[in-house]
């Protein structure tokens, strides 16, 4: 930017001198533009792939004014994100992904794991990322693709993921929520504390659930599992037994017209919830934050089974190298110094370095997001839209109480080839 | 190739006929064959390039094998076998890729009804009774209105209408017709055909209209001079010449309902399976040969619709 003003500065001033005369003029402007031509010939761009979780545009501007990269969003879902790294890997060069993609990114070559070494905050990562516990030392639930069992690979282009630390990291963790149902608790008017709720009969016709199988299928085993049927080993990783069971479970619901509708997308959950269409539903943060915004009451309902979590970071195109490889690892630093940090725990979300993202935000701010404090003051969104009155407390309290009682990852199972012809039956049921 | 060329001849005569000498010099080097060839090269050459090529790499994907993050280009039915999973061990029950294709098919018709029936009326009314060009015209962009919404418009646009407290329903339940909302309104069979209705009667309505107004005024006046009713002039008079316009919007109606899926997802709460979901499901699921083996069975089926409606009518005759 200031090379910019100082080139119209001097041309301005070329002009001025007025007398210098046409050739001069454009010698002089040629001589002076020339040296801010270079550099901007250099202008460091890094294009970023990613679902719109993390790609806010405050994040890009700030992220330009601080390091002078410009950030390019290619933003797509989760399911098209994969499909490009898989088809088109030199159409990116940062990817932002989620960790259950891995185990099938990771043996694809098509990406390449950061050097933990070169991330300067890489040892103020939350351990719920490194060892599976909170900082406050609460064991995490460690069924389905848990950040922590695919966070290392073994060498720089293995395609193993390590058991013990080594300095080749997958994904640089950014961003991760714990999720559970949402409900109206205006129209239920009772408490809910299970997520057998999800098929209980009293709300025959008012439930959903997202049509996205690889994260279906855990809330669906989140049910099932509540309802005292059966007790998974794993849910991240069932049997062709347990999915059969799991779609029966579900099948018989879906029959008996427990479903008003399945939804897709974050839009067709918030109309779905807005709308009064159903009560009671799977739902991410930030959804039930946008049916609040509208003046609806929704709760994001902390259950006693515990949070189905998802978790995502920063690697690399294959196709990244020198300077540009540079960039990224500035950009993945800068990330992680804070503003962007603090920016997605206002939205609800959780940061990864969460000592540099508190420096970042306000003590009522970190109190309310964070420590499960009544908000002393109104909360505003990132853009100042009005969250919460003072006096709020987040739906299920605290980072340790909520990411504590985490029971579960998102996932991509060893039997997914299955499992998504079980689902499409279902659908079809 | 020779039935295009009649087409193209037909089709403007004035071309191929060209009666000034200079036509006449070049057209003695240029056989009237090579000129048809190059009139439709172009086409032929989009179509190869668009569709043809890209439709045998599909069928060639639906054979391969894959594994979680790659396809495996050697030769498997897998593709095929785990669509059709379950479909004798099931029995008498339908499987999965039955029920969807029972379905949809199910969907089809009853779009394909509603919209031949209301197109053609609206056709008709366009074609007879409306004497002014201008006014015809006007008219039918009319029917373009569905087109100036998106998809995602529609689907917050349907929902305060037909919704369980939508407009619809409050209606009802204040006029006293109803004590319960009624909750078929949205989400199911019904809103599907509404919202395929909604958007693809203009389909049926445009060559339905196109082949109407060819007919020949003085037909319809012999018929009544030799005394038909009007009963007897539609049946015998106006729908066999209309036929070639019913049977091409009949055509664009189903081969896109059958492979809708969004619509059919959204409007059904995506609880209606759809041949298109399948397809969408398999590919985000990166499984790409057995979507590719989805969609050769999608289209074979829609082919074979297509190849029976067009025995009823030859459509390349009629044209």
């Amino acid at each position: 930017m200031t090379e910019t003003t100082r080139t119209t500065g001097v041309s301005r001033r070329t002009l001025l001198k007025g007398t210098a005369g046409l050739a001069g003029l454009a010698a002089g402007s040629g001589a002076i533009t020339g040296f801010p031509y270079v550099k901007s010939a250099e202008t460091k761009v890094l294009r970023y792939l990613g679902t719109a979780v993390n790609e806010g545009d405050d994040i890009s501007k700030q992220c330009l004014k601080d390091t002078g990269i410009k950030i390019e969003y290619i933003t797509a879902t989760t399911d098209d994100v994969t499909k490009r790294v898989m088809t088109q890997p030199n159409s990116f060069d940062v990817l932002d992904t989620e960790y259950f993609s891995l185990k099938k990114l990771v043996p694809s070559g098509n990406i390449l794991a950061l050097d933990a070494k070169k991330i300067k905050e890489f040892d103020n990562i939350t351990p719920v990322f490194t060892k599976g516990e909170t900082p406050g030392g609460k064991k995490i639930g460690n069924q389905g693709t848990a950040p922590w069992k695919v966070l290392y690979l073994e060498g720089k282009d293995s395609k193993t993921f390590a058991k013990s630390a080594t300095e080749f990291v997958t994904l640089i963790p950014t961003v991760y929520n714990a999720d559970t149902l949402g409900i109206r608790p205006d129209l239920i008017k009772r408490p809910i504390s299970s997520w057998s709720e999800l098929l209980n009969p009293e709300f025959k016709g008012k439930a959903s659930i997202l049509n996205i199988p690889s994260i279906g299928i855990m809330d669906a085993a989140m049910v099932v599992e509540a309802t005292g049927k059966y007790k998974y080993a794993d849910k991240g990783n069932m049997t062709k037994e347990e999915i059969d069971l799991t779609m029966k479970v579900m099948t018989e619901a879906k029959k008996a017209g427990q479903f008003r509708a399945f939804w897709k997308d974050f839009n067709e959950s918030v109309n779905l919830m807005a709308s009064g269409e159903t009560v009671i539903q799977s739902m991410w943060s930030p959804a039930v934050t946008k049916v609040r915004s509208m003046g609806i009451a929704c709760t994001f309902q902390p259950l006693k089974e515990g949070y189905r979590s998802w978790a995502s970071g920063f690697c690399v195109s294959k196709g990244v190298s020198g300077a540009k490889l540079d960039w990224a690892y500035e950009f993945v630093n800068w990330f992680l110094s804070g503003y962007a940090g603090a920016y997605l725990n206002r939205q609800g979300y959780y940061s990864a370095v969460l000592s540099t993202a508190k420096a970042h935000m306000e003590p009522y701010e970190w109190a309310y997001w964070m420590e499960g404090k009544p908000a002393e003051k109104d909360i505003k969104a990132p853009d100042g839209s009005l969250l919460e009155k003072a006096g709020a407390v987040r739906d299920g309290g605290s980072y340790e109480d909520r990411m504590g009682a985490v029971a579960c990852w998102n996932a991509v199972m060893d039997e997914n080839d299955y499992m998504v012809r079980k689902w499409n039956e279902f659908i079809a049921a | 190739m020779d039935t295009s060329e009649n087409i193209l001849h037909q089709a403007s005569p004035g071309l191929a006929r060209g009666s000034d000498t200079a036509r006449n010099a070049k057209a003695a080097r240029l056989s009237p064959s090579f000129i048809s060839w190059l009139q439709a090269g172009p086409m032929m050459l989009v179509f190869l390039a668009f569709f043809l090529i890209p439709l045998v790499f599909v069928v060639i994907v639906s054979f391969w094998d894959y594994n979680e993050y790659q396809l495996l280009p050697a030769f498997s039915g897998r593709g095929y076998s785990d669509t059709f999973e379950g479909c004798i061990a099931q029995l008498p029950d339908l499987c999965t890729i039955g029920k969807t294709y029972l379905k949809t098919l199910k969907l089809c018709f009853m779009v394909w009804a509603i919209t031949l029936f209301i197109g053609f009326w609206v056709a008709y009314f366009l074609a007879f009774h409306v004497k002014s060009k201008t006014w015809q015209m006007g008219l039918s962009l009319l029917c373009t209105i569905p087109f100036w919404t998106s998809n995602v418009i529609r689907m917050i646009a349907w929902i305060p209408l037909l919704g369980r407290n939508g407009l619809v329903n409050s209606g009802l339940v204040k006029t006293g017709l109803i004590n319960q909302p009624v909750e078929w309104l949205l989400y199911s069979e019904f809103s599907v055909v509404l919202a395929l209705v909604h958007l693809f009667t203009f389909f049926m309505v445009v060559p339905i209209f196109n082949s109407m107004v060819r007919i020949d005024k003085s037909l319809i006046e012999a018929a009544y001079d030799a005394g038909a009713t009007g009963f007897q002039t539609l049946v015998n008079v106006v729908i066999p010449l209309a036929k070639p316009g019913i049977v091409i919007g009949s055509i664009f109606v189903i081969t896109i309902v059958m492979g809708d899926f969004i619509t059919i997802g959204v409007m059904g709460g995506q609880q209606i399976a759809a041949a298109g979901k399948i397809i969408e499901t398999r590919l985000n699921a990166l499984q790409f040969p057995a979507a590719a083996a989805n969609a050769v069975i999608l289209l074979a089926i829609t082919f074979l619709i297509i190849t029976m409606m067009s025995r009823i009518v030859d459509i390349r005759k009629e044209l």
